[in-house]
Order: C-alpha cells, then structure tokens, then sequence
C-alpha cells in the first residue's frame, strides 16, 4: 500500500485557504487579556518547521546538507521548546479571585484523600 | 507492508493529529480558563510529530542511505541541544524579558524554515519551477524574519538603543529588496536550463540569502523601540507563512496547516494592534514614527507638580475609587508585586481598585496583563480601554505607573501630535490624577505630554517599585486604627 502523500497545485491552495480562515476564526474570538500567550502560543505552533527539518536532516546526502539541515532541526527545536515555556509559563499565573485558583483546588482534594486513607 | 510503507502511514496519522492538536489548543487559548489545558494539547501534538518524525529513516532517498547513521546522531543531538537551551531559556528568563524572548523562538522558527530552503536548493531537489518558487518565497521570508527578529531582540534587550535613521533609507531598502528578488528570479531562469549563468548556481544561492538577511536587519532597524509589538506580531505571521510553504515543498500538510493558521492568525493579531494605535501596519513599518526631538507646544500651560509618594499613598487610602495604569516603567522596575501589595492594602481599607490596561501598553500586546498576572492579581479586576474608560470620570484617583502616550490627551485634542486619533485612556478626567515616572524625559515614542502639566496631576519622581514601597510603608503607618 502506498500511504506517501502527495500534494499538488489546487489542493495546495485549498488547504492553505482553509488553514488560513482556520487560523482566522479561531484568533477572532480571543480576548485582549489573552493576547500576548496567544502570541507566544502560535509562535510555538510554527515551531512544528522541526519536523522538516528533520525530513531535510535525514535526507542529507553531503556534508554541506547535513550542516544546515542540523540548523534547521537545532532552530526549529528551540522554536518548539522555548515557546512552550515560555507559553505554559504564562498562563499558570491567570487566575480569579473568586478563590478558584487551582492551588486550592488541588489543596482540597489531596485533604479529602488523605481524609478517605 | 514494506517498512517505507508502515512509515509513511505513521507519519501520516501522526501528523494529521498533531494538526488537529494545534487548532483544537489555539481554541481553548481563547478563553483563561481552558488556556492552560490548550497549550498542553498543542504540545502533546508537537511531541508526537517530532518522535514520529524519525520514522522518516525507513524513508530516506537512496542516496542519503550511506549518511543515516550520522544524520540520525546529528538529529538527535540538533533537538536536545536546540530544545534543550530554548527550554531552560524559557522557564528562566524574568516575566518582564518575555517579548524579547518570542522574538528570539521567532527567529529561530524563521532560521529553521531558511535552512530547510537551503538544503533543497542546494541539494537541487525542487522538482518543477512552482516548487523552487515556493522554495525560494519561503527561503526569503524566513530569513527575514530570522534577521529582523534578531534586531527586534536587540532593540528591546537594549542592545540597540536608538533606531538607526539615514536619510533615503526607504529607498535603499527597497533596492535591496529588488535585488533580493532580482537574484531569486535569476535561480528559477538559471533553473529552465540557461546554458550560460553569470554566477556558478551555489554562489547565487549564497547571494540570495545574504540579501534576504540584510534585507530584514535594514527595514527593523530604522522602526522605533515602541513598534517593536506590531514589529514582532508581524514577524510571528511571516515564520508561519514560511514555515506553510516549506511544508507545501516537502509534502508535508502538518506543516502547512500549522504555519498558515499561524500566519493567519498572526495578520489578525498585527491589525488588531496596529488598530489600536490607530495607525495603519505600513505606517507603522515605513513612516520612522517618534525619535523627532520635539520641544513643549506652546499651548500647553501650567508646569509639573512633583508630590511626596507617601502624600499620594495615604490620599488613595481615604479615596473611593482607585483606577491604576500601569505601563513599561512598572514592568522594567519588576514593581507588580509592589503594586499588589500596595492594592490588597487599598482594597482591606474599603477602597474600590480596578485596572485599566491600554491594548499597547508595555512591549507586547497584552503584556501589562501577563505581568499583573504574575503578582497574582485576579483577572477580573482588570479591564480593557473599552470597558472602562467610561468610569475615569466618577473615579477619585487615576495611578499612572510607568506608562505615558497611552494616557497622552493630545492624542484626542493635538492635530501635530503623532499619536493623534490613538484611542487613550482618559486619566485626565479622573478627580486627582498620579504619575509615578523614573525622570521628567518623555515616553519611548518621544512626545510631551499634556497630562502631566494638568491642574488635576501630580507627579511621584523616583523608581515604580521603590515609589510603591514608600506608599505601603505610609498606608501601613496609619495603622489599624485609620482603617476602623
């Protein structure tokens, strides 16, 4: 069976259209308090170029390609992981105050359980 | 099933749930509430992409099969060394150098779409003139967002302190840009089989890139260090785009869906930005906005009433209404736990405190609400220039703390002011207004303002978490007693 893909001129096009209106909608409803994790969020997202640089690294046939295709992996992995902590970080800190925060939901539960033991 | 086979469908299913993944976790970051479980599922989706990525080995073109060995090491070591640094940067870097850090993860998602480019262009496997177009429109983007994300960094990291300016700087950027395209142009002709080239193929290659990078550190360097929001929200939507066609050149649909819906998502964010600045994207990009040194207008009348902070604090402690606007100054003197303590001390004593937050205030969008965050303040005392710029006019006390265009009134009143139709906060109007500043110097973007030379305003001279501390010390002075 044959599971590689291919992807060519219209198609191309269409998913970059719906990717795009996608991307589009989903932004549109976010509120301003939340603007920057969202930056920071979809700059992790396009830290997914990772993977082709893998795709380029391990189809490397010369020393010139394996050079910069180890860049590409080496970028892209710190695109990828950088964001993501950066990102987690920030939205850990977003809480109410109508006493919701996690730290107490978490308190309350481990003292029912060690209640329950 | 052949191996290449098992491969190619693990990668696809991966793939196509690591797409899912993305879009699905974006979704839930538009609420505070389901954001955090958001960025755990689009990182669950890169996780498994990445891991799935090495099934590509059973995959390989023949003549990277000699290679694989060393290319799998150089990979592995490549995402420990990369993701490993990025990681540590990122859960260590202070709240307040969170801008210039996306820009720096921007940079590198930008280098690493250039790089993927290189190597196909390089290793001549685009097949066909619209591959090695894309190839090259990705390539090009990419590196300019590599090198102007680097000046961005540099800017806000206080590297490059003053935006460079050359008069006909426009017009050379432009010629760079031309030739930038005039070289690429030449690769896709080279390409149909030219049987005489100026320059050997590789060589161009080198050129082309070299333009590209200089091209994306000559148009940020002459923008002002209070664009640099706009500046990096636009470089965030380029990484996308390049990272979408370069994921078209590989065949890759998780790399398109990703970088197109970031690259969409990312134009959003700038012309919300812009818009809020009321300033168009290319103004923002190409008019050398601030930095004209500017005297005070002559209709401006009265001076600035420098008053004690520990004056001010007690006043806010028998006022009603409290309105704080807290800008860059309070994020550069790490004052928002200062500033929360001070505001639980205000609250305890029955006054009503709330936050207004401008949709540029601070370095990145929305950074003034990440920081009060940080000090533990509940998002729901925090409101947006919309909601609540109603309110200054009932309002006792406005608190200025490090910010200034945003509350700048010639924005609504002086036709010559460069921020003029910006939507403001409407300080001025509140009862008494303070302004807690480092120095009598004028905001990043360099324009007098108006406010401080108000009947209604005081100005507190001095460091935003050493002001707050004064103010505690005062409020708390009073002791109980007051407070009954």
């Amino acid at each position: 069976m044959d599971f590689s893909i291919q992807i060519t001129g219209f198609v191309a096009l269409y998913i970059f259209m719906l990717a795009a209106f996608a991307g589009w909608v989903i932004i549109g409803h976010v509120p301003a308090i939340l603007h920057t994790p969202l930056m920071s969020g979809s700059n992790f997202v396009h830290g997914i170029v990772v993977v082709g640089g893998m795709f380029a690294l391990l189809n490397a046939s010369t020393v010139q390609e394996q050079t910069i295709g180890f860049f590409a992996v080496l970028l892209g992995a710190g695109n990828a992981a950088g964001g993501y902590a950066v990102t987690d970080r920030m939205l850990a800190m977003f809480q109410t105050s109508g006493h919701a925060s996690k730290h107490h939901k978490l308190g309350h539960v481990k003292a029912h359980r060690a209640k329950a033991k | 099933m052949t191996m290449a086979s098992i491969a190619q469908l693990t990668i696809g299913v991966t793939d196509l749930a690591a797409a899912f993944l993305f879009m699905y976790g974006l979704k839930r970051m538009s609420s505070p509430v389901t954001a955090p479980s958001g960025i755990f599922l689009a990182g669950l989706g890169m996780l498994v992409a990445v891991l799935a990525s090495f099934f590509y080995v059973f995959d390989v073109s023949a003549a990277a099969k000699p290679h694989l060995i060393v290319n799998v090491v150089l990979g592995v070591v490549a995402l420990i060394v990369g993701g490993g640094f990025a990681w540590w940067g990122g859960k260590k870097v202070a709240m307040t150098a969170m801008p210039q850090m996306v820009a720096i993860y921007n940079g590198m998602g930008g280098g690493a779409a250039g790089a993927i480019a290189a190597v196909e262009l390089f290793g001549n496997k685009a097949s066909g003139t619209t591959q090695l177009v894309v190839t090259l429109l990705g390539a090009l983007i990419g590196a300019i967002s590599l090198s102007g994300s680097l000046i961005a960094w540099a800017k806000l990291q206080g590297v490059i302190k003053k935006p460079l300016r050359v008069r006909g700087q426009q017009y050379f950027n432009i010629l760079v840009l031309l030739g930038t395209l005039a070289v690429a142009g030449y690769l896709v002709y080279v390409a149909q089989g030219a049987s005489s080239q100026l320059l050997p193929t590789p060589q161009l290659i080198y050129l082309f890139f070299g333009c590209a990078l200089v091209y994306g550190v000559l148009m940020t360097l002459p923008i002002g260090g209070a664009d640099m929001p706009v500046v990096i929200s636009i470089y965030n939507a380029a990484t996308g785009l390049a990272v979408g066609l370069e994921g078209f050149v590989l065949g890759n649909p998780a790399l398109m869906i990703a970088g197109m819906v970031v690259g969409a998502a990312g134009t959003l964010l700038t012309l919300l930005m812009a818009q809020a600045m009321n300033r168009s994207v290319a103004n923002v990009l190409f008019t050398n906005f601030g930095g004209v040194p500017q005297h005070k207008p002559s209709h401006i009348k009265g001076s600035m009433k420098p008053t004690a902070a520990a004056d001010a604090g007690i006043f806010m402690r028998y006022a009603k209404s409290v309105i704080i606007i807290p800008g860059y100054g309070l994020a550069a003197a790490q004052g928002q736990q200062k500033l929360y303590e001070f505001v639980k001390l205000l609250q305890a004593a029955g006054v009503s405190v709330k936050f207004a937050i401008h949709p540029v205030a601070g370095r990145m969008p929305g950074q003034m609400d990440v920081l009060l965050a940080e000090a533990g303040v509940p998002y729901d005392l925090i409101f947006q220039l919309d909601d609540i710029n109603e309110e200054f006019k009932a309002t006792d006390v406005a608190l200025v703390i490090g910010a200034n265009d945003v509350v700048n009134p010639a924005a609504r009143t002086d036709k010559g002011s460069p921020t003029f139709g910006m939507p403001i906060l409407n300080a001025d109007q509140a009862k008494q207004v303070y302004v807690v500043k480092r120095g009598q110097g004028k905001g990043y973007a360099d324009i007098v303002n108006a406010l401080f030379y108000a009947d209604n305003c005081n100005m507190i001279y001095g460091d935003a978490a050493a002001v707050l501390t004064t103010m505690i010390e005062a409020v708390r002075g009073l002791g109980t007693k007051a407070a009954a």
